[in-house]
């Protein structure tokens, strides 16, 4: 079965991101395709790879990226989110006249259309947040 | 079929549990996540919202109710203990996935 993902908490602060890694790690063993997961409002906070967790603890942005480089799996920010947290790929840093960036590829940031267009294409959309 | 309703919230926290009660329909399943499996627990004031809804279906998240230690034995009668693999399975056989945020 297609699924899509939705994350709207960031890492560390609310179990919210740890049930959605979980939960999207099952579906993908399990044989289902994950289309897209987008992260929306905090969730966006999982993308940036200036995290850097104490040795001991899980690294929430790594462990996303392995995932999705095992799968190929379509990480998403919303731009607008992604925004206002200060989350920003070359493409931003450019058009806001950023001089840094701070994205962990290969999350991606778009817009609220790829989480319709996943809404859309896929079987079921599941959400997870506070 | 019909629907899954996800509830991630301790019903002596919030009353989404209630809600999500009140306003699933017939067939509906109800998983508990997080700290919703606090739900599930024995013995408490909770207890008859779960036994008192007639025509649903109870699940809660293995992993949740091992982190908050409640064990199998205090489980209302009923409660269904499923991992994340079962997780996704009720996704899928259920119709849509509404979380009761």
């Amino acid at each position: 079965m297609k699924l899509s993902v939705q994350i709207n908490e960031g890492p560390y602060q609310h179990q919210a991101t740890d049930t959605a890694y979980h939960f999207t790690k099952a579906a993908l063993e399990n044989g289902h395709e994950v289309m897209r997961v987008f992260f929306y409002h905090d969730g966006v906070l999982n993308g940036t790879r200036l995290t850097t967790p104490p040795q001991d603890d899980r690294h929430i942005v790594n462990r996303w990226v392995e995932l999705a480089e095992k799968y190929n799996l379509d990480l998403v920010l919303c731009v607008a989110a992604a925004q206002r947290r200060g989350l920003v790929d070359d493409g931003e840093a450019e058009r806001n006249k950023k001089n840094a960036t701070n994205i962990q590829e290969p999350f991606r940031i778009s817009g609220l259309g790829q989480l319709i267009e996943a809404a859309i294409q896929s079987d079921r959309l599941v959400v997870f947040g506070d | 079929m019909a629907d899954l309703f996800t509830v991630n919230k301790s019903p002596f926290e919030k009353n989404s549990l209630e809600n999500a009660i009140k306003f699933s329909t017939e067939g509906a399943s109800i998983l508990l996540i997080e700290d919703g499996v606090y739900g599930a627990s024995k013995g408490t004031a909770c207890e008859s919202m779960i036994t008192g809804a007639a025509g649903k279906k109870f699940y809660a998240l293995k992993s949740d109710l091992k982190a908050r230690g409640i064990a199998d034995d205090r489980l209302i009668d009923g409660v269904e203990v499923v991992d994340y693999a079962g997780f996704v399975e009720l996704v899928c056989s259920t119709d849509k996935t509404q979380a009761w945020l």
